[in-house]
């Protein structure tokens, strides 16, 4: 029981905590950007898978793990621009189209994997990414560690919170963005392009789902598996709601979601033999009644879901 | 710069709405053409191994069978909730809940009659999955939280439930495999086919199909059902309990996926565990949308995805294109069906260059 309580495990907790809330802050960031835009993108989850393969393969093949955080944002945004044309431009219902991307993904994802690794007895793995001390800061008691010796990923997720809001609510685009997702029809009239400005969305959300993936298997792990992803997607779009759609509190869920996951990793490296699987529905759980408690009041982007065409209006 | 406007047609007649499933699949194939050419695989080889491997032989027919079963059960369930507008995504949970509970009895329950066992064990199982569908959509009538959401975080609840269990209470004592031990003689589905894994669950996934088929046509629960879907607020003022239709289709819904949990553990494997199901939730969904959610077409769209299942690990062993073709398949088919219904509405012109309107189209 000593274990539990030195400083030692809370660090190590601390620094799981972050780390796994790493992946589901970047993909709950990316599909803020598109929510807010009014696409309700449920390709997420087939999205990330994608963007860990695609990582993973890059990385293993040309030896750059950079390149393959890059292709894994290519893919991301190419899977965003499939879903703009199924829900932007041909209006389809979203829950369906990002369903059927994920399951296209998902298998795309495997499919590509087979072909290129064939099926060995062992994965093939990566040398992946080690944690970037950050000068002084890593020092700290207790937090240093944790805190400031991270992977580079990690840090830049932490730059993307400030980053994305500035993006949504202090520039012109941001307007745009938010106006699109609020009231298309308005947005219409003074001259925003409706269609162009969802699909950038998507495809900038894209990109963040895209590296939330390729974290999985570069740094918090150094292979592919197929169930890597794990629902991590759908956590990002419990987070969303949770956030009420601000990046900010959406980066709290996530990290709130990772301190339970680096918990339960925790006391399992400790040798304390609590049921698993109990922690993982902890959060889980604690998502569903926090939606619970924010649906009265939630703030969803009231474009959100609906198609915008203009032929009705004879446009 | 190329537009795409869409603008509305006069409606088709019936002949055409029932050909749109098979004109989906043909431009599915179509398009599945790419990976299997990405993969170096030749077309027409590929795709005979495919339709061999699932239909060529009287075992592999067979098997196409047996992997229907737990798709027609989900197709159902999901067709039956979204009639209703309940976005129900919840039926691997819910699949999984009905394993779970069939596992749990068919060891427990000492009932010497094979018949009354398996009575008991579907009946709990059905409600078992009824009632975990249920809680989402009571959430989303009284608390109005995203059906969506909620039914997909179940799914992982339900996982978890399982591992918990198989980790713990229900694991095989001598073994640290999560897996439970074999169910008794009397929880057994009857194989009806000697010489292969045709089960009880084939014709009762058949039985389903009929009853849904029934309670859409021919109860009020079903009338009231597709009017709360046509338009749930005039449904409302029409006098329709809207609250507890919405309660009687997820139950419905959740139960029939479930059914698909009782044949996996009773028919397949004999035991509980954890890789039970390879998705067939998630692929009720596609086969409920390729089914256009009609019980016979989900029957339909169940045997195809079944076939492409089995007859891609033909294709894979002569061609050595992934047998995960059938996974890209699924997806492709469900957002071509998306974009057949939409055809069948609107028609889509192309156009070049600056279009009318403004320019902000």
């Amino acid at each position: 029981m000593d274990d539990l309580l030195s400083l030692a495990f809370l660090t190590g907790v601390l620094a799981a905590a972050l780390r796994m809330a790493t992946p589901i802050l970047f993909a709950t960031l990316g599909e803020i950007v598109g929510e807010r835009a009014g696409v309700l993108n449920l390709g997420i989850e087939g999205t990330m898978l994608m963007g860990a393969m695609t990582g993973f393969t890059v990385a293993f093949k040309t030896g750059h793990l950079w390149l393959g955080v890059a292709a894994a944002a290519g893919v991301g945004m190419l899977l965003g621009l499939i879903m703009a044309v199924l829900v932007v431009y041909l209006g389809l219902s979203q829950h369906v189209s990002g369903l059927g991307l994920t399951l296209f993904a998902t298998g795309l994802a495997m499919f590509i994997y087979r072909l290129v690794f064939g099926s060995p007895v062992l994965p093939p793995t990566v040398e992946p990414f080690r944690p970037v001390a950050v000068p002084l800061l890593a020092r700290l008691p207790v937090l240093g560690p944790a805190l400031f010796h991270q992977y580079a990923l990690v840090y830049l997720s932490w730059l993307l919170i400030p980053a994305v809001s500035i993006l949504l609510f202090r520039t012109r685009a941001g307007l745009r963005i938010r106006t699109v997702g609020e009231n298309p029809l308005a947005a219409d009239t003074v001259g925003i392009n409706v269609h162009r400005t969802r699909t950038v969305s998507l495809v900038i959300g894209g990109a963040l789902m895209g590296i939330g993936g390729a974290f999985l298997t570069l740094a918090h792990q150094n292979m592919f598996l197929m169930d890597v992803v794990g629902g991590r997607g759908w956590i990002a779009i419990a987070m969303v709601i949770f956030g009420n759609w601000s990046p900010a509190k959406g980066a709290l869920g996530a990290l709130l979601f990772g301190l339970l996951d680096g918990l339960q990793l925790r006391l399992q490296a400790v040798g304390l033999h609590v049921p698993f699987h109990v922690f993982l529905i902890i959060p889980y759980i604690m998502t569903v009644l926090a939606m619970i408690s924010v649906s009265r009041k939630a703030s969803a982007p009231a474009g959100l879901l609906k198609p915008y065409r203009r032929e009705d209006k004879g446009g | 710069m190329i537009r795409l406007r869409l603008e509305k047609r006069p409606p088709l007649p019936d002949w055409a709405k029932a050909a749109i499933p098979l004109a989906a699949v043909a431009a599915t194939l179509l398009l599945a053409a790419a990976p299997i050419l990405a993969a170096g695989g030749n077309l027409w080889r590929s795709y005979y191994y495919l339709f061999y491997g699932a239909l060529g032989s009287r075992v592999n027919l067979l098997e196409s069978c047996v992997k229907a079963s737990p798709l027609i059960f989900t197709g159902l369930g999901v067709a039956f909730a979204f009639r209703a507008r309940f976005w129900n995504i919840g039926a691997e949970g819910q699949l999984m809940a009905g394993a779970i509970v069939a596992g749990w009895l068919g060891i427990a329950l000492p009932i010497p009659s094979r018949l009354l066992h398996l009575a008991v064990i579907i009946g709990a199982a059905f409600l078992a999955g009824g009632l975990w569908a249920a809680i989402p959509a009571w959430l989303k009538f009284r608390l109005r939280v995203d059906d969506v959401v909620t039914t997909l975080l179940f799914n992982y609840i339900m996982m978890h439930v399982m591992g918990a269990l198989l980790f713990g209470p229900l694991q095989q004592p001598d073994s640290s495999w999560p897996q439970s031990p074999e169910i008794r003689a009397t929880a057994q589905y009857p194989v009806l086919v000697a010489r292969s894994r045709f089960h009880l669950g084939i014709p009762l996934a058949l039985v389903a199909a009929g009853l849904v088929w029934l309670i859409h046509r021919k109860t009020v629960l079903g009338y009231e059902s597709r009017a709360v879907g046509a338009n749930p607020v005039a449904a409302h003022f029409g006098g329709v309990p809207t609250s507890s239709v919405l309660l009687k289709t997820a139950v419905l819904s959740g139960g029939l996926a479930a059914m698909a949990g009782v044949g996996e553990v009773c028919a397949v494997q004999h035991h509980l565990l954890m890789d039970l199901s390879p998705g067939y939730g998630y692929s009720g969904i596609v086969v409920a949308m390729l089914g256009n959610l009609h019980p016979a077409g989900v029957v339909l769209a169940a045997l195809f995805f079944s076939a492409v299942s089995v007859g891609s690990q033909t294709m894979s062993r002569m061609t050595g294109v992934p047998s995960y073709i059938s996974e890209v398949i699924q997806g492709l088919a469900l957002v071509v069906m998306l974009v057949a219904l939409l055809l069948t509405e609107y028609r889509v012109r192309v156009r070049r260059g600056a279009g009318t309107g403004g320019g902000h189209g």
